[in-house]
């Protein structure tokens, strides 16, 4: 392991620095796309789909309604 | 599978998977290990030298991101596919992140090596501006409604902006800097020592998977948003 102790605070500084943002970015885009999830889940429960949007497959004939 | 049909963004969406975060966890682990286990002190700077293996990989990816904006945006003003926009929307956070970092990292290493943590050379002063225009297209995305026109405003200001790429990269070059010169991609090679030299190219090569999978899920994340726009759209005018 290095010694750090000679403008040690500099190095460590760094590394947190990169840290915090790298760990803060990755908590954003991970939240973003549970949100962007979790609203298109509503809207599709609601009943709203894309035109492209895979259709449900149709009862067989002669089921129950 | 013909590569065509990655351009499908629900085919995308379906082969981005954590493939690009578990490159990233074991390059990453073995970069930090080479880089304070395997690389010696530096005969001038000592420890300080390991700053270099986060500052480096960060300001490398600074131009290279905005390199892969610029043909996105190319890709997107030429042929209109939405997947390009959408690829050059999701790198410009990232970039601007990444640029901070660059910046941030290279002042801490600058106190202890010159003596300040600021100084208004060519190299400092280009990769600033190069900060200033990624949260300007961050800020010109979030004030015009309309995605369509943001999307061409935004491509457009990128293609501009990208001039200053290749005057970060040769402004050690051009002018007198206290900034060192290039020392690992230039004509004659590198003139880090090899203990060094492979640590940092590690550090290069895991940050730069960070990047791709950072890309790739602001990128998921775009689509999603994309969809829930056009799908309240439909719902408000049914």
């Amino acid at each position: 392991m290095p010694e750090l102790s000679y403008h040690g605070g500099f190095i460590l500084a760094a590394y947190a620095v990169t840290a915090v943002v790298l760990a803060g970015m990755l908590l954003w885009m991970l939240l973003d796309g549970r949100a962007q999830k979790r609203r298109l889940a509503e809207l599709e429960a609601r009943g709203v789909r894309r035109r492209s949007a895979p259709v449900p497959p149709a009862a067989p004939a002669g089921a129950a309604p | 599978m013909p590569v065509s049909d990655l351009a499908n963004p629900t085919r995308f969406l379906a082969w981005s998977r954590p493939l690009l975060a578990v490159l990233w966890v074991a390059g990453l682990a073995a970069g930090l290990y080479m880089s304070f286990f395997v690389s010696p002190p530096d005969y001038q700077q000592g420890e300080m030298i390991r700053i270099m293996f986060i500052h480096v990989p960060f300001a490398w990816l600074s131009m290279a991101c905005f390199g892969f904006m610029a043909v996105a945006s190319l890709g997107f003003l030429v042929w209109r596919h939405p997947l390009a926009d959408v690829a050059a929307k999701a790198a410009t956070p990232i970039g601007a992140a990444f640029t901070f970092l660059a910046l941030v990292t290279g002042s801490l290493w600058g106190k202890p090596t010159w003596g300040a943590y600021w100084v208004w050379d060519a190299r400092l002063t280009s990769v600033l501006v190069l900060f200033i225009i990624y949260l300007g297209l961050i800020a010109l995305r979030q004030a015009i409604e309309d995605p369509g026109r943001a999307a061409r405003v935004a491509a457009i200001l990128t293609l501009v902006g990208s001039v200053n790429v290749p005057i970060i990269k040769f402004s050690v070059d051009w002018w007198n800097t206290l900034h060192q010169g290039e020392s690992i991609f230039r004509a004659g090679g590198p003139t880090i020592y090899a203990t060094m030299l492979w640590p940092l190219l590690v550090m290069i090569a895991a940050m730069t998977v960070l990047f791709a999978a950072l890309v790739v899920m602001g990128m998921r994340n775009e689509i999603y948003r994309r969809r829930v726009r056009s799908l309240e759209m439909m719902a408000a005018g049914a």
